[in-house]
């Protein structure tokens, strides 16, 4: 497989913060106004958000596009879904509306969207259901029938239930304290799904969230024989490729691994492909 | 309008803002959102002869208003990028440099052969000086003899126009732009990052899995406009300086310290679209300040030791 860049119309909007909605102590969904970055956004990709206006922070921070806002139908914005952690995701969990923040994107090769009679699958942990509302949308304009595996440490981290509902999304929940579905990992449920599915039964997995999860992930799927896309996410320095600071080890067909630029080549890529530790 | 061209030797640049090596890929990764050919020149990511993968992830960490990286010079080698980058390069009539790496003398010689002989090269930049490599490059660099030996014999085999690029990570700067003058460099480039260190206190462990890197960003640039000023007084070459410029003023600094022109890394990641911005920041100022020429303003800071370029 040849890893090239999928980059056009990248665009830099100083975005207004139309909302801040905190869902939690740590998360919250930013919506910004870049209607340009909007009418581009496929579902995957991400754009680079510069959180603060001096030197610290100095780098812009990568986030997958969560939704893309529309006005009266016409693409207004977009939002982040965000988990604070660091300095930038305090300064834009601390964003006040009217606030202007540094927006680049859309960025990188966006999810394959699968057609009938294949079933989405999609496995979210954490602030990796950041990239699945686009997808949910775009895989329900297609009729494709979609279940989103879900897991987050407790309930009250278990964000957007109805959103996806609403979208016909069937939802398999885990967390970590058993405060809401199934007690445990996520792909733990996923693994028995996959199992009791027909083998003549197409499924496409879509993967987002924590590295180990990726991997457990990656391993089910091969395991029973399904592809699987996962969305990376790797400290990144400029998003476009320059700084190679982003790479995933990917398998080079000879035995041995060669770095990729998650930037360009990903975020999303092919789970069977990547050298999981 | 300000004349802002400058001269690196036999080249003539359109203006003097250059994109640093390891900061804007091979240059085609920016095509879409930058126009090549308004730029000074462009540097390639730095090539061995061989293919290289580099050090794994994570190779950069975020330092107050700077970065430090340890990348580890993961590279196409420099066939492949005569073979599959240069075309496209010349396709939009960028001015290429590129940014020649060896873990010994004769791989500089020969990878140096290979590109100065290529179409589209307008020149050598010579990476003694990266930090993030375990043999050669700042072996090179740090060792006045090694960087004489390396300039010297990179010049006997190519045509184009060989530019050093200098490590901060000595005592005397100075001195080495003094031995590259010596062995016949064309001009020389820097700084190269500093040296540096970030540790997690929670795990104990470095940041970055190369554990050492290399500081860049604006954190560094008073500490480099002061190196560019050393040498300035030194060398009577060309001098390209860099080390966290982000803006016009920033530029002009260097400039003013001694550079004839100035190269760009770090604010390319936070803003790729800052190379207008600078340009058009640089023509405000040479309009304000009457420039008929840009190069008017090359080391001609006004202090007592400031140097005479006469």
């Amino acid at each position: 497989m040849k890893y090239t860049a999928v980059m056009s119309g990248v665009v830099d909007v100083a975005a207004r913060v139309i909302a801040n909605r905190r869902l939690s102590d740590d998360y919250n969904v930013l919506a910004l106004d870049a209607p340009d970055i909007a009418a581009n956004a496929a579902p995957g990709q991400f754009v680079m958000l510069k959180a603060g206006r001096g030197n610290d922070p100095l780098l812009r921070r990568p986030f997958s596009v969560f939704e893309v806002l529309r006005d009266g139908g016409a693409p207004a914005g977009v939002s982040i879904l965000s988990k604070r952690i660091g300095t930038s995701t305090r300064l834009l969990y601390d964003a006040q509306p009217g606030d202007v923040v540094s927006t680049l994107g859309p960025l990188g090769r966006p999810f394959t969207i699968v057609e009938p009679p294949a079933d989405a699958w999609m496995v979210a942990g954490g602030v990796g259901l950041a990239p699945f509302a686009t997808l949910a949308e775009a895989l329900r304009a297609r009729g494709v029938a979609s279940t989103l595996f879900y897991g987050a440490r407790r309930a009250a981290e278990l964000f957007y239930l109805d959103f996806f509902r609403n979208l016909g999304v069937e939802l398999v929940l885990t967390t970590e304290d058993g405060s809401l579905g199934e007690r445990g990992r996520v792909v733990a449920p996923l693994d028995r799904a996959l199992a009791a599915r027909p083998s003549a039964s197409p499924v496409m997995i879509y993967a987002c969230g924590p590295e180990r999860m990726l991997a457990a992930t990656a391993r089910t799927a091969a395991a029973h024989a399904r592809p699987c896309q996962v969305s990376v996410e790797r400290i990144m320095g400029c998003g476009l490729g320059g700084c190679y600071s982003c790479v995933v080890p990917m398998r080079n067909g000879n035995g041995g691994a060669h770095h990729v630029r998650s930037c360009i080549s990903g975020p999303v890529l092919p789970a069977d492909q990547i050298v999981w530790d | 309008m300000t004349d802002l061209s400058v001269r690196i030797g036999s080249l003539e640049l359109k203006n003097p803002l250059i994109a640093a090596s390891g900061c804007f890929g091979y240059g085609v990764e920016y095509a879409d959102v930058v126009d090549l050919a308004s730029l000074g020149a462009i540097v390639s990511k730095g090539l061995f002869l061989q293919e290289r993968e580099g050090h794994p992830a994570p190779r950069i960490v975020e330092t107050p208003a700077g970065m430090v990286n340890a990348i580890g010079l993961q590279g196409i080698g420099a066939r492949r990028f005569i073979e599959e980058k240069l075309p496209e390069l010349r396709a939009r009539r960028a001015t290429v440099i590129v940014n020649v790496c060896g873990t010994t003398l004769d791989e500089y010689v020969e990878v140096s052969r290979m590109i100065g002989d290529a179409d589209g090269v307008a020149a050598i930049e010579l990476n003694i000086s990266c930090p993030n490599i375990k043999e050669g490059g700042i072996q090179f660099g740090c060792s006045l003899t090694g960087t004489y030996d390396v300039v010297k014999a990179v010049k006997k085999v190519t045509r184009v126009p060989v530019i050093p690029k200098l490590t901060p990570n000595v005592t005397d700067v100075a001195s080495f732009a003094r031995a590259a003058e010596d062995a016949g460099a064309d001009a020389i480039s820097l700084v190269n990052t500093f040296l540096a260190m970030v540790i997690d206190v929670d795990t104990r462990m470095p940041k970055i899995s190369n554990g050492v890197g290399g500081l860049s960003g604006p954190a560094i640039r008073p500490i480099a406009v002061r190196m560019v000023h050393e040498c300035r007084q030194m060398v009577k070459i060309p001098i390209i300086g860099m080390g966290g410029i982000s803006d016009a003023r920033d530029a002009l600094e260097f400039m003013i310290a001694g550079a004839d022109a100035v190269q760009v890394g770090t604010a390319n990641f936070v803003d790729p679209f800052v190379w207008a911005k600078i340009l058009d920041g640089i023509n405000d100022y040479a309009a304000r300040h009457h420039l008929t020429r840009l190069a008017d303003i090359v080391g001609t800071v006004q202090h007592e030791t400031a140097p005479s370029r006469s």
